[in-house]
C-alpha cells in the first residue's frame, strides 16, 4: 500500500435505502389471510398425494410438487416445539420491545409449525411442549399480525 | 470428467470497520491470488463474484467491482450466497468447456449495515418478515430444538466457542483470537436464549479469492505443490420456511455430504478426512453439522467434541482457522474455508497447520438455519 494512504482521513458516507414494494400475496395465502381477517379462523391446506397439512398454507406441497387443494379449519391450538427469548432491541424490526418470545408452534391438526410470538406468560416460564392457543387482534388487516400472539392454554 | 484444481488463494485480514472499499478489498485478494498462482490477469477468462446487493447497499453489486476482479473486458457473473456455491459455479463454468482459468472472489462488509435488518429480509415478506425474525433469533430457535431433541446442554455448545477462539490464536487473519473458558461463554451477554454473545460469530469485514483451472491448464500453469484438486462436491437445500422442517434434522446436509463423498470416493469420512472447516456461525452449529457430515451419529456431536475428537490435535481437527466464530464475513465464509483447506493441503498453514493433510473438507451454508448446504472434498 502506498505511503500517502496512511495519512488520509477516511470519510464515512451515511446513507439509507428506502424503496417501496407491493407484493402480491397470491391466491393461497390471500385466502388464508381473508379467513383470518374476516372470520377469525386459522385454516390449513392438505396435499392430496401425501396428506401433509400445511400452515400457513402452501401453493405447492414441498414433498410431492402437488397443489394442496383440500382446506381444513384448525382449532387454533398447538404445542411449543422450540422457542427463544429475544433480549436485544431492534425497534425498526421488532413489533414489540425486548425481552419477548418467538416460538415455533406445532399446530393441532397440521403437520407444520407456525412461527409467532408467545405472550401472556413470563418469558422464563415458556417451555418446550407447552400447550398454547392463538389470540387474535380485534381489528384485523389480513396479515400475520392479525394473530396477536399465542398464550398458554387454559 | 475433467478434474479442476485450485491453483491460487488469497484472503484479507478479517476485521471490523475495514477502511477499504469493496473494490479495494476485491483488488487486494484478486491480485494476491493471481500472484499465488503465478499467473497474470490476461490468463483469466472467467470471473465469478460472490456478493449480495442487500449487504453491499447497491443493486447489481458485482458490476461495481468488475475492474478490481480483473473482469474488465471479460465475463463476470455473480453468486448471491456463500463462497462455497461461488466455487461450484466457477467449476461448472470451467467444466462446460466454455471457460478457462477462473477467479472466484467474495467480499463482505458486515459492519457497514445492520445485520439483523438485512437477515430479516431473507424471510418471506408475506409471512415471517413482519414478525421481526432474523438470523440470530432463528438460529436460537434451532439451537433450542437441537438441545431438546438430544438432551444437550448450553455448556456443551460453549465448548465449541472455547475451542475455535483458541484455535484462532494461531491465525493472524482471525478477528477474535481469544483464550476463553466455558464459564466466559456462559456468562457473556444473553442475546437470544439459549445463545449468548460468545455463541455468536462477530460481524466481520473481509474478502477472499481463489484461482481455479481445469486439469490441462492447471498442470501447465502451476507446480504440483500449488495444485489442490476439487475431488468432490455436493449440495442440497431443505424447506424455506422454518416451520416446514425439523430444525434439528440435517437431511439436506446429509444428502450434500453423501454426494460429495461418493464423487471423491470417501467411504469412512472420520478416517479418510484429515481436517475440516465447518460453518460455525453459531456454536451449536458445529456439532450439528458434524453429525450431518457423518463424522458421528446424530446427537453425538457434543460428546465427540467433549472427548477432544475435533480439537486442534484431535482425530479430526475442525476449524483450526478459528472458524466463523472468530471471523465471519458472511458471503466470504465458505471461500475462506476453501482457502484454508488449500493452505492445509499445501502445508502452508503456518502455526495453524494441523500436520500432514491429504484430504480436507469445506462446508458452506446458504439460507437461514442451514437451509442449503454445499460440501467440498479437496485433496492432492
Ligand atoms: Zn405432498
Amino acid at each position: 500500500m502506498s505511503d500517502w494512504k496512511k495519512d488520509v482521513e477516511v470519510l464515512i458516507h451515511q446513507g439509507k435505502i428506502s424503496v417501496p414494494y407491493s407484493w402480491t400475496v397470491g391466491s393461497t395465502l390471500s385466502r388464508w389471510y381473508c379467513e383470518l381477517r374476516d372470520n377469525g379462523k386459522i385454516w390449513a391446506n392438505r396435499c392430496p398425494s401425501c396428506g401433509t397439512v400445511f400452515v400457513p398454507p402452501k401453493a405447492k406441497c414441498i414433498h410431492c410438487y402437488q397443489e394442496p387443494h383440500d382446506w381444513v379449519e384448525l382449532p387454533g391450538t398447538g404445542t411449543v416445539e422450540t422457542y427463544t427469548i429475544v433480549r436485544y432491541e431492534e425497534p425498526k424490526l421488532h413489533p414489540r420491545k425486548a425481552p419477548f418470545v418467538y416460538g415455533l408452534i406445532k399446530m393441532d391438526g397440521a403437520d407444520t409449525c407456525l412461527l409467532h410470538f408467545i405472550d401472556e406468560i413470563e418469558p422464563e416460564k415458556v417451555k418446550v411442549g407447552m400447550r398454547v392457543e392463538a389470540v387474535l387482534e380485534e381489528e384485523r388487516e389480513g396479515n400475520i399480525l392479525d394473530i396477536r400472539h399465542f398464550r398458554p392454554l387454559g | 470428467m475433467e478434474k479442476v484444481a485450485i491453483i491460487g488463494v488469497a484472503q484479507s485480514k478479517y476485521e471490523q470497520n475495514k477502511p477499504e472499499t469493496f473494490a479495494e478489498m476485491v483488488y487486494d485478494v484478486t491480485r494476491r491470488a493471481l500472484e499465488d498462482a503465478g499467473i497474470t490477469k490476461d490468463e483469466v477468462d472467467n470471473v465469478v463474484s460472490v456478493s449480495s446487493d442487500f449487504w453491499d447497499g447497491r443493486t447489481i453489486s458485482s458490476m461495481a467491482i468488475q475492474d478490481s476482479a480483473c473482469a474488465y473486458g471479460k465475463d463476470i457473473t455473480t453468486v448471491e450466497g456463500d463462497g462455497t456455491f461461488g466455487c461450484l459455479y466457477g467449476m461448472m463454468r470451467i467444466l462446460s468447456g466454455s471457460f478457462g482459468v477462473t477467479i472466484v472472489v467474495a467480499h463482505h462488509k458486515g459492519t457497514e449495515s445492520n445485520m439483523n435488518g438485512i437477515t430479516n429480509c431473507a424471510f418471506d415478506p408475506l409471512v415471517e418478515r413482519k414478525l421481526g425474525i432474523d438470523a440470530v433469533s432463528s438460529a436460537a430457535l434451532q439451537a433450542r430444538r437441537y438441545m431438546t431433541k438430544y438432551a444437550l446442554k448450553e455448556e456443551q455448545f460453549a465448548l465449541v466457542s472455547v475451542k475455535n477462539h483458541g484455535n484462532a490464536m494461531r491465525n493472524p487473519l482471525a478477528l477474535f483470537p481469544m483464550e476463553i473458558t466455558v464459564e466466559d461463554v456462559m456468562n457473556s451477554r444473553r442475546i437470544a436464549d439459549p445463545l449468548k454473545l460468545l455463541d455468536c460469530s462477530p460481524v466481520t469485514d473481509g474478502a477472499a479469492a481463489l484461482v481455479l483451472a481445469a486439469e490441462r491448464q492447471a498442470k501447465k500453469l502451476s507446480t504440483r505443490k500449488k495444485r489442490v484438486w476439487l475431488l468432490g462436491v455436493g449440495h442440497c437445500s431443505d424447506a424455506y420456511r422454518l416451520g416446514d422442517r425439523d430444525l434439528a434434522d440435517t437431511r439436506a446436509l446429509k444428502a450434500a455430504a453423501k454426494r460429495a463423498y461418493a464423487m471423491a470416493g470417501i467411504v469412512d469420512p472420520l478416517k479418510e478426512i484429515d481436517v475440516a472447516e465447518v460453518y460455525d456461525a453459531f456454536s451449536y452449529m458445529e456439532p450439528l453439522w458434524l453429525e450431518g457430515l457423518g463424522f458421528c451419529e446424530d446427537g453425538m456431536g457434543c460428546e465427540y467434541l467433549e472427548r477432544g475428537y475435533f480439537n486442534f490435535d484431535g482425530k479430526l481437527p475442525v476449524n483450526p482457522s478459528g472458524g466463523r466464530l472468530s471471523a465471519n464475513p458472511v458471503q466470504v465464509a465458505g471461500l475462506a474455508e476453501l482457502a484454508e483447506c488449500v493452505l492445509q493441503i499445501r502445508g502452508e498453514a503456518g502455526e495453524r497447520q494441523v500436520g500432514e493433510v491429504n484430504v480436507a473438507l469445506a462446508h458452506g451454508i446458504n439460507g437461514m438455519c442451514g437451509q442449503s448446504h454445499c460440501v467440498w472434498i479437496l485433496g492432492r
